[in-house]
């Protein structure tokens, strides 16, 4: 992997300067069933396509944001920071 | 012998040097190629081929083949007709057993033929199946390239940005770099050659020799500049790489004496050589056939010339004494001759646009495969968008007039068209599998003269044409590369603190603790040991991460992310913390401080600074509560002092009252010690009376000095080690892996349930039930020390393993830390260790084997 990823604070940098938790997952709101809570800590969706992911600007600024990227092809279709919400949403 | 001289070329003859080939010296003039002087010199065998040891000479002159591949100064397959002759340099052979004119391994071309066709090893070495390792020893020794050896030398990487990078030193390219310079700065132009000079490119910054390995995902081109590796991102990508003369495929076509014209062409103009004394040539194309005068002028006879374009020849074939090209025979005319200049067409090389992402196709109209539809910011020019010249096409593979004499097709695997044929008959019938089977297109060349008459012959053999077989997949590198340029020099940092060369002056033995260099011991551990325990010992802990946690939302941040309360954590008090997964997994441990009500100081272990801070920075990414997070490991010094006498020499350092009262055990407080601001925190890892210190890091020999002044003798960690497991203090990531849990690693005190939530609560939740094994203490009498990770055996069959273990001088056994079926986790209770071959008899300790209740801590 030798691709660029934009940084929203950075811009365009070598994707070693980034880590990645991977795909974005929704984290259940309340006490989940055995099944749930494996499913979203070890079960991921793969996508050959689309997949939209955590990345963390370790050798830059320091930031996570979050990243369209095509998994075929290494695209980054868009890259956005997290929403500012209330505390504690 | 040289030529008189001639105008333009590249030798200085005022500017002799020498170099040594085996035991001979070779004269050179400045300017001369190890491979030209080597030529000047008489000699004409630069090589044995790669399996049969066939004597070859060279071919291309530019880099391209593997005919004059040796080895110079310890280093495996350099190309001598581009390598610059180097005074001192040592010239040797490779893979040949005796010398390149009597190599004894050349006996495999005489009887080996009939039985080793492609992939021979692969049917008749399989039986029996254990003698493989000799059978691969014998092949590996008999056919191959250089040796890797001589001096480890050291390779760099550096990351470079440039608005135009253009590909290729020929008219074409120089144009294109010329025309962006006048658009703006940040031009570079790389080429393999060394003509390119900088005064003819003003505005350029030029690269010569050098080769762009590749054109790899986002645009990256690294570029191989002699033991710099230069990974260029630009904005354009120029390719003007030009086009490759191809060979043609006739018996006895690999004869030393066969040359490309290029070869030819540069032995005269450049090094003023005379290629041969009586030539023939035969091409396809303007270029390839304009050689015969160039070698008229340089005094070679051409005794015949056959253009391809005017009239195909319908047999072709070489003979060779020794080797050498003696016979010549087109159309049954047989024309001595110890020079053949032939030129089978050029071919676009294009495989920098295809791995770009550029379709490859056939121009059916020169029979040449050509590149299309270029991806965005990659641009070509010159010959290597097709625009070579109309030229004849030549047949596949020609024969002579009797059968028999070797074809090659890929001179860098010795495949010849028996070998292709035979594939095509075994049922590789697609070009990408039989480019597998039979390594044409993946030898030193990549390609270069073999993926286009490869192409052909297949197509002729498989009764299709060339544009249905397709060319193969083109892949980095396009150019060798020596490995040490990939990996290039290490870059991993090396971390000390800053009371690192007090250790040294100590005489302490320095580990490796993830990137930190730290203390193994000073020398006599046992005794560093009793230190801590009868008086007072002092160790450096500036390896610990940490991390301030700052604003309105601190607590309820840390109360989320922690399974312990922190809410309730009064101003001035310490907690331990654990840091669990959703999955409920432990990711690191620490103590948490608050000193302010909205501040607190985290500590993390030595290697979790940056992927706790990496957490913490994650989840308020997503809470997005008031809090500031920062890391400032690098900015303390701390150490930890330890030993009964710990409380009377931090009294006298800080000359405050430092009372049980005072400072009673999981206090944290700001004082003076020794005249610097410190954050002192009264833990104890290490099971005695103690205080770590944490202040700012150009302090620490200052604070060290005055520490060790007092009689604190300085521990390492592997006394640090007997210390905390006799109070089986655990280390996240040695006692624990990636699929502990707080319940299991016997920390089932810890988390708080009734808090609504904290990360890694569900998994406490649902997973009570499901706890699989336990860590627990043990002892054993003193004996063999189980090794980390030996094998607990319960009733013969493995039950659990073994983290820490070391002999406790105070107990007088060995204390430990292990894993074991959770029924077995009971006081008491025996299992055996299997360490070595050696089988230990340990028992479960629940409890630490010393100050169990923590009254040293406390007290």
């Amino acid at each position: 992997m030798t691709f660029l990823l934009p940084c929203p604070h950075c811009g365009p940098r070598d994707v070693y300067e980034f880590a990645t938790t991977g795909e974005v997952l929704a984290r259940p709101k309340e006490l989940p069933t055995l099944r749930e809570l494996t499913d979203y800590v070890y079960f991921r969706r793969n996508a050959a396509g689309v997949q939209r992911e955590w990345w963390y600007h370790r050798l830059g600024c320091g930031s996570w944001f979050l990243a369209e990227r095509d998994t075929r092809t290494n695209e980054v279709l868009e890259v956005e920071l997290p929403p500012a919400r209330a505390s504690g949403a | 012998m040289r030529l008189p001289p001639r105008d333009g070329e590249r030798i200085d003859r005022s500017r002799t040097l020498t170099f040594r080939y085996g035991a001979q010296e070779i004269d050179a003039f400045a300017g001369d190629t190890l491979g030209s002087a080597l030529f000047a010199s008489g000699r004409r065998v630069f090589s044995r081929s790669f399996k049969y040891h066939r004597p070859r000479g060279l071919l291309c002159c530019t880099g391209h083949c593997p005919n004059c591949l040796m080895t110079v100064d310890g280093v495996p397959n350099v190309r001598v007709c581009v390598e610059p002759a180097r005074a001192g340099a040592v010239v040797r052979a490779q893979n040949v057993v005796g010398s390149l004119e009597r190599d004894l391994m050349a006996v495999t071309d005489k009887i080996g033929g009939p039985f080793t066709p492609v992939g021979f090893y692969y049917r008749t070495m399989i039986r029996p199946r254990r003698a493989w390792p000799l059978y691969e020893r014998l092949l590996r020794h008999a056919a191959g390239l250089g040796r890797v050896g001589g001096r480890p030398r050291r390779f760099d990487t550096e990351h470079r940005r440039a608005r135009v990078l253009v590909v290729g030193g020929g008219r074409a390219g120089r144009a294109a770099a010329l025309a962006a310079a006048a658009e703006g700065p940040g031009v570079v132009i790389v080429d393999e050659g060394d003509r390119l000079s900088a005064a003819d490119l003003p505005g350029v910054e030029v690269l010569a020799p050098a080769r762009a390995i590749g054109v790899y995902e986002g645009g990256l081109v690294p570029v191989d500049a002699d033991r710099l590796l230069l990974r260029f991102r630009a904005e354009r990508i120029v390719v003007a790489t030009g086009a490759l003369e191809q060979p043609l495929v006739f018996p006895g076509n690999d004869l030393v004496g066969v040359m490309l014209p290029s070869a030819a062409r540069r032995l005269v103009e450049d090094w003023a050589l005379a290629p041969g004394r009586r030539a023939v040539v035969i091409g396809c194309d303007g270029p390839g056939l304009d050689i015969a005068p160039i070698l008229e002028d340089a005094g070679v006879e051409v005794a015949r010339r056959f253009d391809l374009r005017e009239r195909p020849v319908r047999a072709l074939a070489a003979e060779g004494r020794k080797g050498r090209l003696v016979r010549l025979t087109v159309d049954g005319e047989a024309i001595d001759a110890d020079l053949a200049i032939v030129s089978g067409g050029r071919q676009p090389a294009y495989s920098l646009l295809a791995q770009a992402g550029a379709r490859v196709e056939l121009d059916p109209s020169l029979g040449i495969f050509v590149p299309r539809e270029l991806p965005p910011g990659i641009e070509a020019v010159g010959a290597v968008t097709g625009e070579v010249g109309a030229g004849a096409t030549p047949a596949p593979a020609y024969a002579g007039p009797k059968p028999g004499g070797k074809r090659f097709v890929c001179l860098c695997e010795d495949a010849t068209v028996k070998d292709l044929s035979r594939a095509v008959r075994e049922g590789f019938d697609s070009l990408e599998l039989a480019k597998r089977y039979t390594t044409v297109t993946m030898g030193p060349c990549q390609g270069k003269l073999c993926q286009l008459a490869s192409n052909r012959l297949y197509a002729q053999l498989t009764g299709t044409d060339s544009a249905a077989i397709g060319s193969t997949t083109a892949r980095p590198p396009w150019t060798p590369v020596e490995l040490g340029l990939l990996a290039g020099r290490h870059h991993e940092p090396t971390k000390r603190t800053s009371i690192h060369f007090r250790h040294e002056e100590a005489g302490a033995e320095l580990l490796w603790a993830g990137q930190w260099k730290r203390p193994h011991s000073y020398g006599d551990a046992a005794a560093e040991v009793r230190a801590v325990h009868d008086d007072l010992g002092v160790i450096d802990v500036s390896t610990l991460g940490k991390i301030l946690i700052e604003g309105p939302d601190a607590a309820t941040f840390l109360e989320r992310l922690y399974p312990n309360r922190f809410a309730d954590l009064k101003v001035g008090r310490i907690r331990y913390g654990v840091l669990t997964s959703d999955g409920g997994r432990i990711l690191d441990d620490g103590t948490v401080a608050r000193i302010g009500e909205s501040l607190f100081y985290v500590t993390t272990t030595s290697t979790g600074s940056e992927s706790v801070c990496e957490w913490f920075e994650w989840w308020n990414a997503i809470w997005v509560y008031d809090v500031e997070i920062v890391n400032v490991t690098g900015g303390l010094a701390a150490v930890n002092l330890a030993g009964p006498r710990s409380r009377e020499v931090l009294g006298r350092l800080a000359g405050t009252d430092v009372s049980n009262e005072a400072i009673s055990y999981l206090d944290a407080r700001e004082l003076t010690v020794a005249g610097v601001p410190c954050l002192v925190l009264r833990i104890g890892f290490v099971g005695e009376l103690g205080y770590e210190l944490h202040f700012a890091s150009p302090a620490g020999e200052h604070v060290w000095d005055s520490l060790v002044g007092e009689g604190a003798r300085p521990f390492g960690l592997e006394p640090q080690r007997v210390l905390r497991l006799e109070k089986q203090h655990i280390i996240v990531g040695q006692d624990t892996d990636s699929e502990s849990t707080l319940l299991s690693a016997g920390m089932g005190w810890l988390p708080k349930l009734d808090k609504e939530e904290f990360v890694g609560k569900w998994a406490i939740e649902l997973g009570r039930e499901r706890l699989r094994e336990r860590l627990v203490g043990f002892t054993a009498s003193v004996g063999e020390l189980p090794k980390e990770g030996a094998q607990v055996v319960v009733d013969g069959r493995p039950a659990g393993r073994v983290t820490s273990a070391r002999r406790s001088e105070r107990a007088g056994l060995i204390v430990g830390l292990a894993w074991v079926e959770p029924d077995r986790a009971q006081e008491g209770a025996p299992f055996a260790i299997r360490s070595d071959g050696a089988t230990i008899a340990a028992q479960v300790a629940l409890a630490p084997f010393y100050d169990p209740q923590g009254e040293r801590l406390r007290s």
